[in-house]
Protein backbone atom coordinates (compact mmCIF):
# COMPACT_ATOMS: atom_id res chain seq x y z
CA UNK A 1 0.00 0.00 0.00
CA UNK A 2 1.35 3.43 -0.92
CA UNK A 3 1.43 6.00 1.84
CA UNK A 4 2.70 9.57 2.13
CA UNK A 5 3.71 10.76 5.57
CA UNK A 6 5.03 14.23 6.37
CA UNK A 7 7.87 13.63 8.80
CA UNK A 8 9.49 16.67 10.38
CA UNK A 9 8.11 18.80 7.55
CA UNK A 10 9.27 16.58 4.66
CA UNK A 11 6.90 14.39 2.64
CA UNK A 12 7.95 10.75 2.39
CA UNK A 13 6.13 8.43 -0.04
CA UNK A 14 6.70 4.69 0.42
CA UNK A 15 5.01 1.41 -0.40
CA UNK A 16 4.53 -0.50 2.85
CA UNK A 17 2.77 -3.58 4.19
CA UNK A 18 -0.33 -2.66 6.23
CA UNK A 19 1.18 -4.46 9.23
CA UNK A 20 4.29 -2.27 9.32
CA UNK A 21 4.42 -0.40 12.62
CA UNK A 22 5.14 3.33 12.61
CA UNK A 23 8.30 2.94 14.71
CA UNK A 24 9.81 0.55 12.14
CA UNK A 25 8.74 2.82 9.27
CA UNK A 26 10.58 5.71 10.90
CA UNK A 27 13.70 3.77 11.85
CA UNK A 28 14.08 1.26 9.02
CA UNK A 29 12.44 2.91 6.01
CA UNK A 30 13.40 6.52 6.74
CA UNK A 31 16.57 5.97 8.80
CA UNK A 32 15.33 8.18 11.63
CA UNK A 33 16.80 6.21 14.51
CA UNK A 34 16.32 8.90 17.16
CA UNK A 35 13.00 7.28 18.10
CA UNK A 36 13.80 4.15 20.04
CA UNK A 37 12.18 0.76 19.78
CA UNK A 38 11.84 -0.63 23.29
CA UNK A 39 9.31 -2.98 24.80
CA UNK A 40 7.00 -3.54 21.82
CA UNK A 41 4.01 -3.59 24.20
CA UNK A 42 3.27 0.16 24.61
CA UNK A 43 4.46 0.01 28.21
CA UNK A 44 7.91 1.63 28.07
CA UNK A 45 7.17 4.67 25.92
CA UNK A 46 10.66 4.84 24.36
CA UNK A 47 9.04 5.10 20.90
CA UNK A 48 6.92 8.22 21.54
CA UNK A 49 6.69 10.57 18.55
CA UNK A 50 4.01 13.06 17.61
CA UNK A 51 1.24 12.11 15.20
CA UNK A 52 -0.24 15.45 14.15
CA UNK A 53 -0.49 17.40 17.41
CA UNK A 54 -0.22 14.69 20.07
CA UNK A 55 2.36 12.18 21.26
CA UNK A 56 1.81 8.51 20.46
CA UNK A 57 3.62 5.28 21.23
CA UNK A 58 4.69 4.49 17.69
CA UNK A 59 5.03 0.74 18.30
CA UNK A 60 1.24 0.70 18.67
CA UNK A 61 0.34 2.57 15.49
CA UNK A 62 0.39 1.21 11.95
CA UNK A 63 2.38 3.22 9.44
CA UNK A 64 -0.70 3.22 7.19
CA UNK A 65 -2.61 5.04 9.95
CA UNK A 66 -0.16 7.92 9.51
CA UNK A 67 -0.91 8.21 5.78
CA UNK A 68 -1.62 11.84 4.93
CA UNK A 69 -0.70 12.98 8.44
CA UNK A 70 2.24 14.74 10.08
CA UNK A 71 4.78 12.96 12.27
CA UNK A 72 7.32 14.79 14.40
CA UNK A 73 10.30 12.92 15.83
CA UNK A 74 13.14 14.03 18.07
CA UNK A 75 15.10 14.85 14.91
CA UNK A 76 12.52 17.56 14.25
CA UNK A 77 12.69 19.08 17.72
CA UNK A 78 15.59 21.43 17.08
CA UNK A 79 14.25 24.01 14.65
CA UNK A 80 16.74 25.73 12.38
CA UNK A 81 19.74 24.21 14.13
CA UNK A 82 18.91 25.70 17.53
CA UNK A 83 18.12 23.31 20.35
CA UNK A 84 14.58 23.30 21.63
CA UNK A 85 14.34 24.68 25.19
CA UNK A 86 13.45 21.14 26.31
CA UNK A 87 16.71 19.85 24.84
CA UNK A 88 18.66 22.68 26.49
CA UNK A 89 17.07 21.93 29.82
CA UNK A 90 17.80 18.18 29.62
CA UNK A 91 21.43 19.06 28.95
CA UNK A 92 21.60 21.58 31.79
CA UNK A 93 19.83 19.48 34.42
CA UNK A 94 21.44 16.15 33.57
CA UNK A 95 18.06 14.85 32.42
CA UNK A 96 19.58 11.76 30.85
CA UNK A 97 21.86 8.94 31.86
CA UNK A 98 22.00 6.15 29.26
CA UNK A 99 19.78 8.22 26.96
CA UNK A 100 17.52 5.45 25.72
CA UNK A 101 14.30 7.01 27.02
CA UNK A 102 15.40 10.59 26.37
CA UNK A 103 14.05 11.32 22.86
CA UNK A 104 10.59 10.13 23.85
CA UNK A 105 10.72 11.93 27.20
CA UNK A 106 11.54 15.16 25.37
CA UNK A 107 8.72 14.71 22.86
CA UNK A 108 6.21 14.24 25.66
CA UNK A 109 7.72 17.15 27.58
CA UNK A 110 7.36 19.45 24.57
CA UNK A 111 3.71 18.44 24.25
CA UNK A 112 3.06 19.00 27.96
CA UNK A 113 4.61 22.46 27.90
CA UNK A 114 2.74 23.46 24.74
CA UNK A 115 -0.51 22.66 26.55
CA UNK A 116 0.50 23.61 30.09
CA UNK A 117 3.32 26.18 30.02
CA UNK A 118 3.78 26.27 33.79
CA UNK A 119 3.25 22.71 35.10
CA UNK A 120 3.77 21.56 38.67
CA UNK A 121 6.21 18.73 39.38
CA UNK A 122 3.20 16.45 39.91
CA UNK A 123 1.83 17.37 36.49
CA UNK A 124 5.20 16.57 34.91
CA UNK A 125 5.25 13.17 36.63
CA UNK A 126 1.71 12.48 35.42
CA UNK A 127 2.62 13.43 31.84
CA UNK A 128 5.57 11.02 31.69
CA UNK A 129 3.90 8.29 33.76
CA UNK A 130 3.58 6.07 30.68
CA UNK A 131 7.30 6.18 29.99
CA UNK A 132 10.05 4.27 31.71
CA UNK A 133 13.57 5.46 32.55
CA UNK A 134 15.36 2.27 33.44
CA UNK A 135 18.27 4.27 34.85
CA UNK A 136 15.57 5.57 37.26
CA UNK A 137 16.67 9.11 36.56
CA UNK A 138 13.21 10.54 37.06
CA UNK A 139 14.18 13.29 39.50
CA UNK A 140 16.41 14.97 36.95
CA UNK A 141 13.93 14.43 34.13
CA UNK A 142 11.28 16.25 36.15
CA UNK A 143 13.77 19.02 36.96
CA UNK A 144 14.62 19.29 33.26
CA UNK A 145 11.00 19.69 32.20
CA UNK A 146 10.34 22.28 34.89
CA UNK A 147 13.42 24.18 33.81
CA UNK A 148 12.36 23.96 30.16
CA UNK A 149 9.16 25.73 31.19
CA UNK A 150 11.31 28.60 32.48
CA UNK A 151 13.23 28.63 29.19
CA UNK A 152 9.96 28.79 27.27
CA UNK A 153 8.82 31.78 29.25
CA UNK A 154 12.23 33.43 28.92
CA UNK A 155 12.70 33.39 32.70
CA UNK A 156 15.76 31.18 32.60
CA UNK A 157 17.72 33.38 30.21
CA UNK A 158 20.22 32.16 27.67
CA UNK A 159 22.92 29.66 28.43
CA UNK A 160 25.63 30.63 25.96
CA UNK A 161 28.04 28.00 24.79
CA UNK A 162 26.51 25.17 26.77
CA UNK A 163 27.08 21.72 25.36
CA UNK A 164 25.13 18.61 26.30
CA UNK A 165 26.35 17.25 29.61
CA UNK A 166 27.85 20.47 30.87
CA UNK A 167 24.72 21.84 32.44
CA UNK A 168 24.68 19.66 35.50
CA UNK A 169 28.22 20.58 36.39
CA UNK A 170 27.43 24.25 35.98
CA UNK A 171 24.48 23.91 38.29
CA UNK A 172 22.06 26.13 36.46
CA UNK A 173 21.58 29.79 35.84
CA UNK A 174 21.64 32.19 38.76
CA UNK A 175 18.23 32.50 40.33
CA UNK A 176 16.83 29.42 38.65
CA UNK A 177 19.15 26.55 39.48
CA UNK A 178 18.43 23.00 38.34
CA UNK A 179 19.69 21.84 41.71
CA UNK A 180 18.80 24.25 44.50
CA UNK A 181 21.62 24.18 46.98
CA UNK A 182 24.21 22.79 44.64
CA UNK A 183 25.04 20.26 41.95
CA UNK A 184 23.95 16.61 42.19
CA UNK A 185 27.40 15.81 43.55
CA UNK A 186 26.79 18.16 46.45
CA UNK A 187 23.48 16.63 47.38
CA UNK A 188 25.04 13.63 49.02
CA UNK A 189 23.50 10.88 46.94
CA UNK A 190 19.97 9.79 46.20
CA UNK A 191 18.52 10.80 49.56
CA UNK A 192 19.43 14.39 48.86
CA UNK A 193 17.25 14.36 45.75
CA UNK A 194 14.16 14.31 47.91
CA UNK A 195 14.94 17.48 49.81
CA UNK A 196 14.88 20.41 47.41
CA UNK A 197 17.08 23.14 48.73
CA UNK A 198 18.49 20.80 51.30
CA UNK A 199 21.92 20.32 49.74
CA UNK A 200 25.15 20.81 51.54
CA UNK A 201 26.50 23.61 49.39
CA UNK B 1 10.22 -8.34 17.48
CA UNK B 2 6.43 -8.35 17.67
CA UNK B 3 4.60 -7.70 14.41
CA UNK B 4 0.99 -8.54 13.53
CA UNK B 5 0.23 -11.27 11.00
CA UNK B 6 -0.66 -10.10 7.50
CA UNK B 7 -4.03 -8.47 6.93
CA UNK B 8 -5.84 -6.28 4.41
CA UNK B 9 -6.39 -2.64 5.33
CA UNK B 10 -9.41 -0.53 4.39
CA UNK B 11 -10.16 3.07 5.30
CA UNK B 12 -13.82 3.82 5.95
CA UNK B 13 -15.01 7.31 5.07
CA UNK B 14 -18.46 7.14 6.68
CA UNK B 15 -20.48 4.91 8.99
CA UNK B 16 -22.36 3.58 5.94
CA UNK B 17 -19.06 2.85 4.19
CA UNK B 18 -17.72 1.08 7.28
CA UNK B 19 -20.86 -1.08 7.46
CA UNK B 20 -20.52 -1.95 3.76
CA UNK B 21 -16.91 -3.02 4.30
CA UNK B 22 -17.78 -5.01 7.44
CA UNK B 23 -20.61 -6.77 5.60
CA UNK B 24 -18.33 -7.58 2.68
CA UNK B 25 -15.58 -9.06 4.85
CA UNK B 26 -17.58 -10.48 7.80
CA UNK B 27 -16.72 -12.35 9.93
CA UNK B 28 -13.02 -11.85 9.20
CA UNK B 29 -13.00 -8.06 9.63
CA UNK B 30 -12.33 -5.99 12.73
CA UNK B 31 -12.83 -2.28 13.25
CA UNK B 32 -9.63 -0.33 13.92
CA UNK B 33 -10.11 2.79 16.07
CA UNK B 34 -7.29 3.88 18.42
CA UNK B 35 -5.72 0.46 18.04
CA UNK B 36 -4.18 0.56 21.50
CA UNK B 37 -5.78 -2.72 22.55
CA UNK B 38 -6.25 -4.39 19.18
CA UNK B 39 -2.73 -3.90 17.79
CA UNK B 40 -1.00 -5.39 20.88
CA UNK B 41 -3.40 -8.34 20.70
CA UNK B 42 -2.64 -8.78 17.00
CA UNK B 43 1.08 -8.84 17.78
CA UNK B 44 0.46 -11.71 20.17
CA UNK B 45 -1.91 -13.47 17.68
CA UNK B 46 -4.66 -13.23 20.29
CA UNK B 47 -6.52 -11.45 17.49
CA UNK B 48 -5.88 -12.27 13.86
CA UNK B 49 -8.36 -10.40 11.65
CA UNK B 50 -8.10 -10.83 7.89
CA UNK B 51 -9.20 -7.25 7.28
CA UNK B 52 -8.92 -4.10 9.37
CA UNK B 53 -11.52 -1.40 8.73
CA UNK B 54 -9.95 1.87 9.93
CA UNK B 55 -12.73 4.22 11.11
CA UNK B 56 -10.45 7.08 12.22
CA UNK B 57 -11.24 9.01 9.04
CA UNK B 58 -15.00 9.06 9.70
CA UNK B 59 -16.06 12.62 10.42
CA UNK B 60 -18.66 13.23 13.10
CA UNK B 61 -17.98 10.29 15.43
CA UNK B 62 -15.75 12.23 17.83
CA UNK B 63 -17.92 14.34 20.10
CA UNK B 64 -19.24 14.68 23.65
CA UNK B 65 -22.47 16.68 23.75
CA UNK B 66 -25.63 17.26 25.72
CA UNK B 67 -28.93 16.47 23.94
CA UNK B 68 -32.44 15.52 25.05
CA UNK B 69 -31.50 15.21 28.72
CA UNK B 70 -28.58 12.92 27.93
CA UNK B 71 -24.84 13.14 27.61
CA UNK B 72 -23.93 11.62 24.27
CA UNK B 73 -20.44 10.35 23.59
CA UNK B 74 -19.36 9.55 20.03
CA UNK B 75 -17.57 6.23 19.64
CA UNK B 76 -14.37 7.94 18.42
CA UNK B 77 -14.13 10.31 21.40
CA UNK B 78 -10.81 9.64 23.10
CA UNK B 79 -10.13 8.99 26.76
CA UNK B 80 -8.48 12.41 26.83
CA UNK B 81 -11.63 13.99 25.37
CA UNK B 82 -13.75 12.45 28.12
CA UNK B 83 -11.31 13.56 30.83
CA UNK B 84 -11.33 17.09 29.41
CA UNK B 85 -15.14 17.30 29.17
CA UNK B 86 -16.61 19.65 31.79
CA UNK B 87 -20.08 18.18 31.21
CA UNK B 88 -18.84 14.69 31.95
CA UNK B 89 -17.05 15.94 35.05
CA UNK B 90 -20.08 17.83 36.33
CA UNK B 91 -22.74 15.17 35.85
CA UNK B 92 -20.74 11.93 35.86
CA UNK B 93 -17.73 12.40 38.13
CA UNK B 94 -17.19 8.64 38.03
CA UNK B 95 -15.98 9.03 34.44
CA UNK B 96 -13.28 11.51 35.40
CA UNK B 97 -12.27 9.37 38.39
CA UNK B 98 -11.90 6.39 36.04
CA UNK B 99 -10.19 8.23 33.20
CA UNK B 100 -7.50 9.60 35.53
CA UNK B 101 -6.34 6.02 36.17
CA UNK B 102 -6.80 4.53 32.70
CA UNK B 103 -3.40 3.89 31.10
CA UNK B 104 -1.33 7.10 30.84
CA UNK B 105 -1.76 10.55 29.26
CA UNK B 106 -0.13 9.54 25.94
CA UNK B 107 -2.28 6.43 25.53
CA UNK B 108 -5.37 8.39 26.56
CA UNK B 109 -4.85 10.67 23.56
CA UNK B 110 -5.40 7.76 21.16
CA UNK B 111 -7.50 5.13 22.91
CA UNK B 112 -11.19 5.63 22.13
CA UNK B 113 -14.28 5.15 24.29
CA UNK B 114 -16.01 3.00 21.66
CA UNK B 115 -12.91 0.91 21.12
CA UNK B 116 -12.47 0.25 24.84
CA UNK B 117 -16.08 -0.90 25.20
CA UNK B 118 -15.99 -3.13 22.11
CA UNK B 119 -12.68 -4.65 23.13
CA UNK B 120 -14.62 -5.77 26.24
CA UNK B 121 -11.55 -6.58 28.27
CA UNK B 122 -12.76 -7.82 31.69
CA UNK B 123 -10.24 -5.45 33.29
CA UNK B 124 -11.35 -2.39 31.30
CA UNK B 125 -12.62 0.39 33.59
CA UNK B 126 -15.29 2.18 31.54
CA UNK B 127 -17.53 -0.88 31.16
CA UNK B 128 -18.15 -0.89 34.92
CA UNK B 129 -18.52 2.90 34.99
CA UNK B 130 -21.16 2.94 32.24
CA UNK B 131 -22.91 -0.03 33.86
CA UNK B 132 -23.04 1.87 37.17
CA UNK B 133 -24.47 4.91 35.36
CA UNK B 134 -27.09 2.73 33.63
CA UNK B 135 -26.19 4.14 30.25
CA UNK B 136 -26.93 2.69 26.85
CA UNK B 137 -25.07 2.02 23.61
CA UNK B 138 -26.22 2.82 20.08
CA UNK B 139 -25.25 0.13 17.58
CA UNK B 140 -25.54 0.67 13.83
CA UNK B 141 -25.98 -2.17 11.37
CA UNK B 142 -27.09 -2.79 7.80
CA UNK B 143 -30.75 -2.69 8.92
CA UNK B 144 -30.54 0.51 10.95
CA UNK B 145 -29.65 1.30 14.53
CA UNK B 146 -30.61 -0.18 17.88
CA UNK B 147 -30.06 0.93 21.48
CA UNK B 148 -28.79 -1.58 24.02
CA UNK B 149 -28.47 -1.16 27.78
CA UNK B 150 -24.87 -0.93 29.01
CA UNK B 151 -25.73 -3.86 31.25
CA UNK B 152 -26.68 -6.04 28.29
CA UNK B 153 -23.78 -4.94 26.09
CA UNK B 154 -21.22 -7.51 27.19
CA UNK B 155 -21.80 -11.19 26.63
CA UNK B 156 -18.50 -12.41 28.08
CA UNK B 157 -14.79 -11.66 28.19
CA UNK B 158 -13.87 -9.89 24.93
CA UNK B 159 -17.42 -10.45 23.64
CA UNK B 160 -20.27 -8.01 23.09
CA UNK B 161 -23.67 -7.96 21.39
CA UNK B 162 -22.17 -5.99 18.47
CA UNK B 163 -22.46 -8.26 15.43
CA UNK B 164 -19.67 -8.81 12.88
CA UNK B 165 -21.31 -6.39 10.43
CA UNK B 166 -22.33 -3.81 13.06
CA UNK B 167 -20.57 -0.97 14.82
CA UNK B 168 -21.00 0.94 18.07
CA UNK B 169 -21.52 4.62 17.26
CA UNK B 170 -22.63 6.34 20.48
CA UNK B 171 -22.88 5.98 24.25
CA UNK B 172 -25.82 7.68 25.99
CA UNK B 173 -26.04 8.64 29.66
CA UNK B 174 -29.25 10.06 31.13
CA UNK B 175 -28.67 13.26 33.15
CA UNK B 176 -30.85 12.92 36.26
CA UNK B 177 -31.17 15.17 39.33
CA UNK B 178 -29.87 14.25 42.79
CA UNK B 179 -27.06 12.13 41.48
CA UNK B 180 -23.47 11.57 42.52
CA UNK B 181 -20.89 9.04 41.39
CA UNK B 182 -17.33 7.86 42.04
CA UNK B 183 -14.75 5.29 40.92
CA UNK B 184 -11.78 3.79 42.76
CA UNK B 185 -9.15 1.45 41.39
CA UNK B 186 -6.27 -0.38 43.04
CA UNK B 187 -3.38 -1.17 40.72
CA UNK B 188 0.21 -2.31 41.03
CA UNK B 189 1.72 0.74 39.37
CA UNK B 190 0.66 3.85 37.46
CA UNK B 191 -1.16 3.04 34.24
CA UNK B 192 -1.64 -0.65 34.99
CA UNK B 193 -4.80 -2.72 34.71
CA UNK B 194 -6.68 -2.92 38.01
CA UNK B 195 -6.18 -5.59 40.64
CA UNK B 196 -9.75 -4.64 41.43
CA UNK B 197 -11.92 -1.57 41.01
CA UNK B 198 -15.40 -0.37 41.89
CA UNK B 199 -17.66 2.44 40.77
CA UNK B 200 -20.95 3.68 42.13
CA UNK B 201 -23.69 6.04 41.03
CA UNK B 202 -26.50 7.02 43.39
CA UNK B 203 -29.66 9.01 42.88
CA UNK B 204 -31.13 10.46 46.09
CA UNK B 205 -34.73 11.51 46.64
CA UNK B 206 -36.29 12.57 49.96
CA UNK B 207 -33.11 11.56 51.77
CA UNK B 208 -33.27 7.98 50.54
CA UNK B 209 -31.47 6.02 47.84
CA UNK B 210 -33.99 6.16 44.98
CA UNK B 211 -31.71 4.43 42.52
CA UNK B 212 -28.17 3.07 42.60
CA UNK B 213 -25.70 1.47 40.24
CA UNK B 214 -22.56 -0.40 41.32
CA UNK B 215 -19.97 -1.47 38.76
CA UNK B 216 -17.06 -3.82 39.44
CA UNK B 217 -13.98 -4.26 37.26
CA UNK B 218 -11.65 -7.26 36.92
CA UNK B 219 -13.32 -9.36 39.62
CA UNK B 220 -15.59 -11.61 37.59
CA UNK B 221 -18.82 -9.71 38.25
CA UNK B 222 -21.59 -10.65 35.83
CA UNK B 223 -22.00 -7.80 33.29
CA UNK B 224 -19.60 -5.74 35.49
CA UNK B 225 -22.47 -5.19 37.97
CA UNK B 226 -23.02 -5.90 41.69
CA UNK B 227 -26.75 -6.42 41.27
CA UNK B 228 -27.42 -7.96 44.71
CA UNK B 229 -25.74 -5.06 46.50
CA UNK B 230 -27.79 -2.58 44.45
CA UNK B 231 -30.99 -4.38 45.41
CA UNK B 232 -30.03 -4.24 49.08
CA UNK B 233 -29.49 -0.45 48.97
CA UNK B 234 -32.66 0.55 47.11
CA UNK B 235 -34.96 2.64 49.29
CA UNK B 236 -32.53 2.71 52.24
CA UNK B 237 -31.12 5.78 53.94
CA UNK B 238 -27.53 6.42 52.83
CA UNK B 239 -25.34 5.53 55.82
CA UNK B 240 -21.96 3.95 56.46
CA UNK B 241 -23.47 0.74 57.86
CA UNK B 242 -25.51 0.25 54.68
CA UNK B 243 -22.46 0.95 52.50
CA UNK B 244 -20.41 -1.61 54.47
CA UNK B 245 -23.17 -4.18 54.12
CA UNK B 246 -23.39 -3.49 50.38
CA UNK B 247 -19.62 -4.07 50.19
CA UNK B 248 -20.02 -7.42 51.93
CA UNK B 249 -22.76 -8.46 49.50
CA UNK B 250 -20.76 -7.33 46.45
CA UNK B 251 -17.71 -9.26 47.68
CA UNK B 252 -19.75 -12.39 48.26
CA UNK B 253 -21.33 -12.36 44.80
CA UNK B 254 -18.36 -11.49 42.58
CA UNK B 255 -16.08 -14.20 41.26
CA UNK B 256 -12.45 -13.06 41.08
CA UNK B 257 -9.66 -15.31 39.86
CA UNK B 258 -6.27 -15.65 41.48
CA UNK B 259 -3.61 -14.46 39.07
CA UNK B 260 -0.36 -12.52 38.90
CA UNK B 261 -2.18 -9.45 40.21
CA UNK B 262 -3.22 -11.14 43.43
CA UNK B 263 -5.15 -13.94 45.11
CA UNK B 264 -8.93 -14.10 44.85
CA UNK B 265 -9.35 -13.46 48.58
CA UNK B 266 -7.46 -10.18 48.32
CA UNK B 267 -9.59 -9.12 45.37
CA UNK B 268 -12.73 -9.88 47.38
CA UNK B 269 -11.33 -7.72 50.14
CA UNK B 270 -10.84 -4.92 47.64
CA UNK B 271 -14.42 -5.25 46.41
CA UNK B 272 -15.72 -5.08 49.98
CA UNK B 273 -13.69 -1.98 50.81
CA UNK B 274 -13.85 -0.12 47.49
CA UNK B 275 -17.61 -0.62 47.13
CA UNK B 276 -18.23 0.97 50.53
CA UNK B 277 -15.85 3.84 49.76
CA UNK B 278 -17.27 4.71 46.34
CA UNK B 279 -20.81 4.61 47.73
CA UNK B 280 -19.81 7.03 50.49
CA UNK B 281 -18.16 9.39 47.99
CA UNK B 282 -21.02 9.15 45.50
CA UNK B 283 -23.60 9.99 48.20
CA UNK B 284 -21.51 12.92 49.42
CA UNK B 285 -21.24 14.21 45.85
CA UNK B 286 -25.00 13.83 45.45
CA UNK B 287 -25.42 16.22 48.36
CA UNK B 288 -26.26 13.46 50.81
CA UNK B 289 -26.25 13.65 54.61
CA UNK B 290 -24.32 16.69 55.80
CA UNK B 291 -22.38 14.63 58.33
CA UNK B 292 -20.99 12.36 55.64
CA UNK B 293 -17.35 13.27 55.11
CA UNK B 294 -16.22 13.80 51.52
CA UNK B 295 -13.36 11.36 51.22
CA UNK B 296 -10.57 11.69 48.72
CA UNK B 297 -11.53 10.00 45.48
CA UNK B 298 -8.04 8.59 45.27
CA UNK B 299 -6.28 6.00 47.38
CA UNK B 300 -3.04 7.92 47.19
CA UNK B 301 -2.55 11.63 47.50
CA UNK B 302 -2.41 13.57 44.27
CA UNK B 303 -0.77 16.90 44.84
Amino acid sequence: MKITVTVNGTDHARVVEPRLLLIHFLRDDLGLTGSHWGCDTSNCGACVVWLDEAPVKSCTVLAVMADGRRVTTVEGLAAGGALDPVQEAFAECHGLQCGFCTPAMMMTARWLLDNNPDPTAAEVREAISGQVCRCTGYENIVRSVLRAAKHDSGAAGAVPGLRPGEGAAIGGVEGLPCFPGGTPHDLGGPRGDHSPGGGTA
Amino acid sequence: MQVPAQFEYEKATSVAHALTLLTRYAPGARILAGGHSLIPMMKLRLAQPEVLVDINGIKGLRYIERADGELRIGALASHADLLASPEAGEHFTILHDAERVIADPVVREWGTIGGSLCQADPSEDLSAAFAALKGSMVINGPDGSREVSARAFHTGPYETVVGPAEMLTEIRLPVRPGSGSAYLKVMRRAGDWPIGAAGAAVWLADGLIADVGIGLTAVGASHFVAAEAEEFLLGRAPADEAFAQAGEIAAAHCNPASDQRGPAEYKRHLVRELTARVLRTAVARAGGPAHAPVPSPSLRPRS
